[in-house]
């Protein structure tokens, strides 16, 4: 049962303490890939990978930053920063009403944390996706602060881990979030000119206009195991070609297969990962 | 040519100028004929000048509407067409080659949906591969090189969705020309000329200048698209909502900040004149290079990175975390 199970030794497991919840959750939780019962506070404190068949979980971007940097270092940049309402965008339910839901569950003010922190005692900044702010979406927000945060990691000279988890631009802010593509990638290029190390960490999923902007755009870019990573999303695709998708396709082992990722890494393992490449490639 | 529904009143007038016209005493019916042609022009006019967002989408759509080989017929001279990515194939949805506009060298960049049914499906209806996205930056790079200024024109319904277009790093190949457009030193001038569909559009449409034709459309995602993930499902009602709320058409776009220049169509949409459509791009375009011309290419750059960079509707909101925890 999974009472039993121990969570694996890797050196600074987080406690579930350190993720406070508004509303308690059940005791118990299905895992979605293997369908197994297990105990919720084994999954967290397992960096929420299922203990029964290794299935990684999506984490909340609060979490993940938790997960990322060494315990207590983040610190966080431009969190009162919160999305308009540009355009007075309405679909079957108003934007406005649309950002408030997710403020109000979240506590967060838009989709992205940044900042900066230690990783492995590394000094870096740090970008985290939210899959639960309104499906991790770009919209002005996440682009704005994401081109802070590459402009900080330029001027104080560090290293810049982006962790993207996104369905891909923000419908809501239609010309607003597809000119946050141009804008991330430009000021990643100038990143890159002045010679940063971008580490991209896809996580499931990535898609559309963040994959196609500066998820793609990492010096070295890592995906966890099993993540579904693409342009376009498969439904679309399979519209479009009128066919069946081939077997494990837009996965990581898709991906790193057909040359664009460097290496999968198990979540455990993502920190030190992070580390040995600072070494490698960071000023 | 095809009528779009909303056109039809227009239609009927024509029709009878045609049966009058084609009448054996048509002599006798030419002050009708005249008031005919007079009232037909001003219902285009008034059609046209009032059209909604999702009859924008469409006429940008039209078959007959001028295309990136056409403006390149129009408005260029000895145009050299220059093929391939050097690294998979010559992807036939981006054409790309030097030409001369007027006095000047440039290097033209541009979707292409073809014409004829086979042209059309070779070029997935203007839908590049990652290839296309490849090709269209080699030829930019090299027009950086030799300092050429490069002139896009944008029209396409996105990138295109398939397995292959995945394998090859749809994603990746956007995403660079995103981060190298922004930072190349020579001046870029895109036009939408049609359609405006997201990343796809956006691939060759980093510019120091960006216009749209006044009844193109440019935006995150089709109409077609936000419909069914906002309303669950794509139909006429949900495509107007769509259209109407992603603020897609080129005043909106304009009135956003988000491009530079609508450059106006003749009555009746550019398919109705495409010589006069391509003369106002032809213009705006020798204008732009012009100016554009006079500045040192880092001020160039820095230019359009702060352009870039200064797009985005934020708002501070303090969080009371108290009432949280
Ligand atoms: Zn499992």
């Amino acid at each position: 049962m999974a009472e039993k199970t121990t969570p694996r030794t890797w050196d600074d497991v987080q406690t579930v303490t350190q993720t406070k919840k508004a509303v308690p959750e059940g005791l118990w939780m299905k895992c979605p890939a293997c369908g197994e019962t297990v105990f919720r506070k084994a999954v967290e404190s397992n960096l929420r990978v299922c203990p029964k068949c290794d299935h990684h979980l999506r984490v909340g971007g609060p979490e993940r930053v938790e997960q990322l940097l060494d315990p207590g270092t983040f610190e966080s940049t431009n969190s009162d920063m919160a999305p308009r309402d540009p355009l007075n965008f309405v679909d079957l339910k108003p934007y406005t009403e649309r950002i408030q839901g997710a403020q109000s569950r979240s506590g967060e003010n838009d989709g992205l944390q940044t900042g900066s922190g230690f990783i492995k005692g590394r000094k870096v900044v740090a970008a985290v996706m939210d899959f639960n702010f309104l499906g991790g979406s770009m919209g002005s927000v996440v682009g704005e602060k994401l081109a802070d945060a590459i402009e900080a990691a330029a001027d104080r000279d560090l290293p810049l881990v982006v962790i993207s988890c996104s369905g891909g631009a923000r419908m809501q802010e239609s010309g607003f979030s597809l000119m946050q593509m141009a804008k991330t990638s430009a000021a990643l290029g100038r990143f890159h000119d002045e010679g940063g190390l971008f580490i991209s960490v896809l996580t499931d999923p990535t898609f559309g206009g963040v994959t196609a902007s500066f998820a793609m755009l990492g010096d070295v870019i890592l995906a966890e195991p099993h993540a579904i990573i693409g342009f376009a999303g498969p439904r679309v695709i399979k519209q479009t070609i009128r066919q069946d998708l081939p077997d494990g396709f837009q996965t990581s082992e898709f991906l790193l297969k057909s040359g664009f990722i460097d290496r999968i890494v198990h979540r455990h393992e993502l920190r030190n990962e992070i580390g040995r490449l600072i070494d490698y490639a960071g000023k | 040519m095809l009528t779009l529904d909303f056109e039809e009143p227009v239609l009927e007038i024509e029709k009878q100028i045609e049966s009058l016209g084609s009448s054996e005493d048509s002599d006798r019916y030419a002050d009708e004929i005249t008031q005919l042609r007079q009232t037909r022009d001003r219902l285009l006019a008034k059609t046209y000048a009032s059209l909604t967002p999702w009859q924008t989408v469409r006429v940008a759509r039209h078959p007959n509407r001028p295309q990136s080989s056409d403006y390149i017929r129009m408005i260029c001279r000895d145009f050299c067409e220059l093929h391939g990515d050097r690294h998979f194939g010559d992807d036939p949805a981006i054409v790309t080659g030097f030409a001369r506009i007027g006095s000047m060298k440039v290097l033209v960049v541009g979707h292409r949906k073809g014409r004829t049914t086979s042209e059309r499906i070779a070029c997935h209806f203007g839908c590049a591969h990652p290839e296309g996205y490849r090709k269209a930056l080699m030829k930019m790079r090299l027009a950086e090189k030799y300092a050429l200024p490069i002139v896009c024109f944008i029209d396409t319904p996105g990138a295109y969705p398939g397995v292959g277009s995945e394998q090859r790093g749809q994603a990746e190949a956007i995403a660079m020309n995103l981060r190298e457009m922004s930072r190349m030193r020579t001046p870029i001038v895109a036009v939408v000329i049609g359609e405006g569909g997201s990343g796809g559009a956006l691939g060759i449409g980093v510019g120091d200048r960006v216009a749209m034709l006044e009844h193109s459309w440019y935006s995150v995602i089709s109409p077609e698209g936000c419909a069914a993930i906002l309303w669950k499902e794509a139909n006429e009602k949900t495509n107007n909502l769509a259209a109407s709320a992603l603020s897609l058409t080129a005043r909106q776009n304009l009135e956003n900040g988000l491009i530079d220049d609508v450059l106006q169509e003749p009555s009746g949409g550019a398919h109705r004149d495409p010589e006069v459509t391509a003369k106002g791009i032809e213009t705006w375009v020798l204008d732009q290079l012009r100016e554009l011309g006079r500045l040192k290419p880092e001020t160039l750059v820095r230019r359009r990175f702060e352009k870039f960079r200064g797009i985005g509707a934020v708002t501070t909101r303090v969080v009371d975390r108290a009432i949280e925890e």
